[in-house]
């Protein structure tokens, strides 16, 4: 490992730093979609209307409340607070903002000791030439919700005694992993599932810089419907297709995005004997499909499946659920299908 | 002497045996500049670390085949010291985070930055990048995949990370999203005993056609097992004939003996016999998943469809209850009691029908 290290050395003005936003602007090495085309500024953000406008008043002056943005993966909350920093700080983000992440050490003694003596760093209203900059520090924690009680406990102290020059922007999935005196002192704000129109717009737009063609747009449309408003996975989805088959057509994007084909989840859904199912589940696994998927994939089957009895349904989905909760506990996949395929054929004999 | 397996490993990714689009995409892969990050999963034997390195192979030359092992120490946040094996080259570095159970966040997060924050020698043709693999990474830590998120993005100039897993189904979300996830099917019967035909070629053995089926067919769609069971059955008995014996491995005799102590009789007595054999499994390095597997595999093969369900279905809880408890021969012998208790009650009413 010493020498693997070795055999570059470290520059001192490229390391990246948790304490600073990169804004060098030397030519980048090529990065995937998702990076290139991350939002440079506050408008460049699709959709959350809200969460814009209020950015938008800081940058034109106002003051920045303490900020906690939720929502699913993929739908800008990262991109949205890097953004509004460097629209705020410019060239001096690297000393105004410090950016911890869940790869952070985030404990308690970090809190109290790092993020403290950042807050407590006094800042003036002008920079080293002159210019006027806004009068505080921004502290962004990503991935807040896996930070411990305990450490949050402490962020709240820290929060409250620094307000005067320090701004907190608190990033997670889940809200309810936050504590509620965290909650109640920042300005919350819901990042919703990107809009189907909006997603397929911005992908437009991105295909059409990359010089890809998407014909007229179904591919896209089967790219939204498979990332469910996650931006990210439908930018990485397209990016993979294009490099891998040197197109993007629709069942390159199933096989991207790991779905499981249809016909496979209609299969599951009729089976009829033991021995059938255990052939199936065989051959699903050994085929490297994700049994989490097929559960998702079959639960939205289901329900809206004209030949089964509401009866049917109602048993089949009951057992969906308990499967599925087991397997994020990290429980056998080929156990759980097998659970859920008896299920489905007892089901299947007595509609 | 390396075993066949290693010695006759295919090296460049045009030479592969299967998934032969896969590998011509790959190769396409490689030729872009912007490569992504990767998340390669498939069942075990399905040939994902082969199909890796001559991807590798493929991106930097022949050099990543210069390998060396060290052994790398981390401290954790509470002063503790772990080692952790690594295998690298000039270019790629390899671990198992799992190895070090609940500390791998500490690894992974040390790892990526050490390699994120070193230069590519910049000899023209390099790569600006370097790669890091992990190994198994649906066993991961959820605070370990957590920390690969951020981390994923913000060192994207400099490293690349090839993730590798059984199944997507325990990788969260947030990193699929941010990989190109490659799903490497195991190979069939017949692709398998197509393998088997080309390594005893180089081998210049001959090889009936008929065994190198059956033996596709016993190897559970795995190509590693299936080339050891081949050479196995060389040394066992050299010319090979059609009819031979095909070795299967220990452990799947002895849980299927495990299975018939178990129908044989249902008594406390006999449960006593059983935990000694299951015992004997864990030691023995079998994992309990596999265990439970086998043992359900084997146990239904007696009952009608009612009674199939119902154990399939008492299986399938006490697997998830030993996922979250940390003593697997309590739960695999709960299941064993609860399946000698409904096997018996079921001879015993089927027994009252005939009279
Ligand atoms: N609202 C949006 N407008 C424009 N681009 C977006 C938007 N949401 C996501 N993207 C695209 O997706 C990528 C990832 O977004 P981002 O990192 O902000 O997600 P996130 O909400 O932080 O997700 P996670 O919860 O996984 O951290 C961005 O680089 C950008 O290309
Ligand atoms: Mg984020």
């Amino acid at each position: 490992m010493q020498a693997f290290l070795k055999t570059g050395k470290i520059s001192a003005t490229d390391k990246p730093s948790s304490s600073g936003i990169k804004t060098s602007t030397k030519k980048k090495p090529p990065a995937p979609w998702v990076e290139k085309y991350r939002p440079k500024t506050i408008d460049d953000i699709v959709d959350q209307g809200e969460v814009v406008q209020v950015l938008r008043e800081c940058l034109s002056g106002g003051d920045l409340p303490h900020l906690l943005f939720y929502g699913p993966p993929g739908t800008g909350k990262t991109s949205a607070i890097l953004a509004a920093a460097r629209q705020l700080f410019g060239d001096i983000t690297r000393d105004r903002v410090l950016e911890l992440n869940a790869s952070d050490e985030r404990g308690i003694q970090v809190v109290r000791d790092k993020v403290k003596a950042f807050a407590q760093l006094t800042v003036s209203a002008t920079r080293l030439d002159g210019r006027p900059c806004p009068p505080y520090k921004l502290v962004i924690l990503d991935e807040a919700d896996s930070m411990t009680t305990a450490a949050q406990a402490a962020l709240r102290r820290t929060m409250e005694r620094e307000t005067r020059t320090t701004r907190f922007c608190l990033i997670c999935n889940y809200v309810s992993r936050i504590i509620p005196p965290i909650t109640s002192r920042c300005s919350k704000f819901r990042f919703k599932p990107l809009a189907r129109e909006n997603v397929i717009k911005r992908l437009r737009e991105i295909c059409e810089a990359e010089g890809v063609d998407v014909g007229e747009g179904d591919v896209l449309h089967q790219a939204v419907d498979t990332c469910e408003g996650d931006l990210r996975r439908a930018l990485t989805a397209l990016q993979c297709c294009q490099r891998l088959l040197g197109k993007i057509t629709a069942d390159g994007l199933i096989e991207v995005t790991g779905l499981v084909p249809e016909n496979t989840v209609n299969e599951y859904l009729s089976v009829k004997n033991y021995s059938e199912l255990e052939k199936f589940v065989d051959k699903f696994l050994m085929d490297a499909y994700s049994a989490s998927q097929l559960l998702e994939q079959l639960s939205a089957t289901v329900v809206t499946a004209g030949h089964l009895t509401n009866k049917q349904k109602c048993v089949i989905s009951e057992k969906a659920a308990v499967c599925s909760h087991r397997l994020l506990d990290g429980g056998a996949e080929f156990m759980q299908l097998t659970d859920l395929g008896c299920t489905i054929i007892t089901a299947n004999n007595d509609p | 002497m390396s075993l066949w397996v290693d010695k006759h490993r295919p090296r460049d990714l045009m030479k592969l045996d299967f998934h032969k689009d896969q590998a011509i995409r790959l190769k396409n892969l490689v030729q872009q500049s912007d490569f992504p990050h990767l998340l390669v999963y498939g069942p075990s034997g399905a040939g994902k670390k082969t199909r890796i390195m001559c991807l590798l192979r493929e991106l930097y030359g022949s050099g990543v085949e210069r390998l060396r092992q060290e052994t790398m120490t981390f401290t954790t946040p509470s002063n503790k010291k772990i080692e952790i094996m690594t295998v690298s080259s000039n270019y790629h570095i390899e671990v198992n985070p799992t190895d070090v159970g609940i500390h791998d966040r500490v690894v992974i997060m040390d790892l990526v930055k050490n390699v994120a924050q070193t230069h590519q020698i910049d000899s023209s043709g390099q790569r600006e990048f370097k790669v890091v693999i992990l190994n198994e990474v649906d066993d991961l830590t959820k605070d370990a995949q957590h920390a690969l998120r951020r981390t994923m993005e913000k060192y994207v100039a400099t490293c690349r990370l090839i993730l590798i897993a059984n199944s997507i189904s325990r990788v969260i979300p947030a990193i699929r999203s941010r990989c190109l996830t490659i799903r490497i099917p195991a190979p069939t019967e017949t692709e398998i005993a197509s393998v088997l035909h080309l390594v005893c070629k180089k081998e210049s053995i001959n090889i009936p056609s008929d065994l190198a089926m059956r033996i596709a067919r016993s190897a559970d769609r795995n190509l590693r097992r299936a080339l050891l069971m081949c050479e196995a059955c060389k040394v066992q008995q050299y010319p090979l004939t059609a009819d031979q014996k095909v070795p299967e491995p220990d452990w799947q005799i002895f849980i299927r003996d495990t299975a018939s102590t178990i129908l044989s009789e249902q008594s406390p007595k006999k449960l006593g016999e059983v935990r000694q054999k299951l015992y004997e499994l864990i030691i023995h390095g079998v994992p309990p998943d596999m265990i439970f597997a086998g043992l359900l595999k084997e146990l239904v093969k007696n009952c009608d469809m009612a009674m199939k369900c119902q154990v399939a279905s008492h299986a399938a809880r006490f697997e998830h209850r030993m996922r979250l408890g940390n003593k697997p021969i309590f739960h695999l012998e709960a299941f064993v009691a609860k399946f000698m208790a409904v096997y018996k009650k079921f001879m015993e009413e089927s027994l009252g029908d005939a009279f």
